[in-house]
């Protein structure tokens, strides 16, 4: 939603993730540098990525909510749409295509009543086509939300779905949007802090000075 | 279970090991090993277990040295880039400008290429030692900064990554004047958010800039000179760095004495499809061969089903494809380049007899085809058609001009020979790798090469789909018309 004056204007990140999102600006060099990671607070916040989300991650970065946008429509992990609690990603590539990737995608398809690239009507589940999970042994794969499954049979697939739906697995698949659940955290005592290129104009200290 | 160390934020639930499963895939064998020691613990990731088993030591090690005997020692172990391209890590480092400050190292962790899945396991079972890699490559050639980028599809990685990084930064092994020396590093953890073109090193630095993942224009060859913010910046691959830990406790000639002259130390690879155990093992570089890893009973153990091999990719999505002649090729770059292939990231997907070759490539082009970023003609159209054509001739719709039009989309990406192995059944001599390229980066050429490796080798398979014009005109398929206005075959 548009704001509606300066004096009302509500921000997209919550007062927690606001936070979080200066502390990672601050690492970089450049603030720009900054802007997958907060795509991805984003998303970790919404679910999907919002125009409220790139207009205040704009301004958090120092660029044009389109140059945000552009940055974000080139990385396939961002949706710019709402999704599925849960992606579900299938992989066929080689060695996935090999092992029977197309059958269990079929089975998908009919188990989830839904065509690849689309949304259950319940909003639990949206369904994609994935390229290489780097798991090639474990074939046939998929990820739900990036969790790996390996070796997936269409009976394993049921089973997921059914576990899923009944919020069996809410313990290690936290919704879509969330990725990683432990996040860097630097000590502000032994933190060197970020510094911009051309505010360095010497080798650094440990490193002996040539001819020196 | 595996204790987690380090504090976690109020309110979250800390992770724990059994919450994610525990990475299969990976099998001790005899040789000797470099990278994978912390492989054997379940718990190998956490800083305890690190720590018991020798973690940081060889970062210790180059504290009490130079930096530039530290670069000396890493030269002289001629750490060759396990990425892909094969570039020896210690000349790499010698690029960059000697009088241009700050200087950055950024880890490619974006794992991505078909077939590949080493550096996900050295992320996700031993941060430590790629985090000690790290240090010893900013100490040696005095990098301010470190940023790991890690691809967005693995958010195990993340994780271990993480906790590895906030309980080394607690432990004093990060940051400011590490073990009261004045040595200091900041090593950020960074996000990728899915794009396989961002595997290439200047795409790697423009994404990290926070912006679209497109390779940039060449030269400057290397971001040695020209890379991050403008600023010389070194880029290295997951396992190249997690050998620097290994070499600077062992020393350069320990590792040398692994492998051979030009290829030593080990390497990790994947085999995966139709073998009857795929896995990911540790090899000595150089002299293990494709056959000794297909068939060997420390490695994959055969073909599935005791089928016959029909073919192999040798070297990741990328790489022209192998047949069973070209099973004793050792797996060293310049003799897989002069068999017609490349080592490239440590990946072989191998096909058995049962294999329906069309399709396999297809799967291949359609992967590259996709991960085009769009920057260059030849790969975005020549991508996308080559998967149209292709998809076309695999479900029963192609004609014979088909085949041709993709050898001619090809050349377009790839002007000239193409490398391929030799055939003695067809008469086919091997031409080396590498390739002409109409390209900045491998993505066009890669969405070429299934085709080239599965036309060259099995022509008679694609034929077999193909319909004559009037069937295609019957059921509304355009027929291809060739650029060659006289009608000749290509030869």
């Amino acid at each position: 939603m548009a704001a509606q004056s300066d004096e009302t204007q509500m921000s997209f990140f919550t007062t927690e993730n606001r936070r979080l999102a200066d502390v990672i600006v601050a690492r970089y060099p450049k603030r720009r540098s900054a802007t997958i990671p907060l795509l991805h607070l984003a998303q970790e916040q919404h679910g999907w990525i919002c125009d409220d989300a790139m207009i205040e991650i704009a301004d958090l970065v120092d660029a044009t909510p389109a140059e945000v946008k552009g940055t974000g429509t080139f990385y396939e992990m961002f949706k710019f749409h709402p999704v599925g609690k849960y992606v579900v990603n299938i992989c066929g590539t080689m060695s996935c295509k090999l092992m029977g990737a197309d059958e269990l995608m079929n089975h998908a398809e009919q188990k989830l009543g839904v065509a690849v690239g689309e949304t259950t009507e319940d909003g639990l589940f949206t369904l994609e086509h994935a390229e290489c999970q780097a798991a090639c042994t474990e074939a046939p794969t998929l990820q739900v939300n990036y969790r790996h499954e390996y070796r997936v049979t269409t009976d394993d697939f049921d089973r997921l779905v059914d576990d899923l739906t009944a919020g069996r697995r809410d313990g290690d698949i936290p919704a879509h949007g969330t990725l990683a659940r432990i996040r860097q955290e630097i000590p502000a005592n032994r933190a060197v802090g970020a510094v911009p290129p051309e505010e360095v104009d010497g080798p650094p200290a440990w490193l002996p000075q040539e001819g020196a | 279970m595996a204790h987690l160390r380090g504090s976690h934020r109020k309110g979250r639930e800390p992770v724990t090991a059994t919450s994610i499963p525990h990475a299969p895939g990976f099998f001790a064998s005899e040789t000797p090993r470099v990278v994978t020691q912390r492989f054997d613990y379940e718990d190998g990731y956490t800083f305890e277990r690190a720590m018991a088993t020798g973690a940081y030591e060889g970062f210790k090690t180059a504290l009490t040295r130079t930096p530039s005997e530290v670069h000396d020692e890493v030269r002289a172990a001629t750490v060759l880039g396990r990425g892909g391209a094969g570039f020896p890590a210690g000349v790499k480092w010698g690029f960059m400008p000697p009088t241009v400050w700050p200087r950055y190292l950024v880890v490619n962790g974006d794992e991505s290429e078909p077939g590949t899945y080493k550096d996900r396991l050295l992320m996700e079972r031993d941060p430590h030692q790629l985090i000690e890699g790290c240090l010893i490559a900013a100490y040696a050639t005095g990098l301010s900064q470190c940023f790991l980028y890690v691809r967005g599809e693995m958010p195990l990685a993340h994780e271990r990554i993480a906790q590895a990084l906030n309980d080394a930064y607690a432990d004093g092994l990060i940051g400011k004047n590490i073990q009261g020396t004045n040595f200091s590093l900041d090593i950020i953890l960074h996000w990728g958010a899915g794009a396989y073109v961002v595997g290439e090193e200047t795409a790697l630095i423009e994404s990290l800039e926070g912006k679209r993942g497109m390779p940039r224009l060449k030269p400057p060859y290397f971001p040695a000179a020209i890379g991050l913010y403008g600023q010389p910046t070194i880029v290295n691959n997951v396992e190249t760095l997690s050998n620097l830990p290994w070499i600077l406790t062992n020393g350069a000639a320990a590792y040398t004495a692994i492998g051979t002259e030009s290829s030593p130390g080990t390497r990790v690879v994947a085999v995966s499809g139709h073998v009857k155990r795929p896995g990911v093992f540790e090899i000595v570089n150089g002299t293990t061969t494709f056959r000794d890893l297909l068939y060997g009973e420390d490695y994959c153990q055969g073909i599935r089903d005791d089928n016959e091999l029909k073919a192999f990719v040798p070297g990741g999505g990328s790489a022209p494809w192998f047949t069973p002649e070209q099973l004793d090729v050792p797996f060293e770059g310049r003799e897989c380049s002069a068999a017609g292939s490349m080592l490239g990231s440590g990946a072989i997907m191998v096909m058995d007899e049962t294999t329906d070759i069309p399709t396999a490539a297809l799967s291949l082009t359609r992967f590259y085809a996709h991960e085009s970023c769009g920057k260059c003609v030849p790969c975005r159209e020549g991508g996308t058609w080559l998967e149209k054509i292709l998809t076309r001739v695999v479900q029963g719709r192609g004609t014979s001009r088909d085949l041709d039009l993709l050898l001619e989309v090809g050349a377009t990406i790839c002007p000239g020979d193409f490398p391929h192995a030799s055939s003695s059944d067809l008469g086919l001599d091997a031409t080396p790798f590498p390739y002409k390229m109409t390209t900045i980066c491998f993505v066009g050429p890669s969405a070429f090469a299934p085709i080239h490796s599965a036309l060259t080798l099995f022509r008679g398979e694609f034929e077999d789909r193909l319909i004559d014009d009037d069937a295609a005109g019957a059921i509304g398929v355009p027929v291809a018309i060739s650029s060659n206005p006289t009608g000749e075959e290509a030869s």
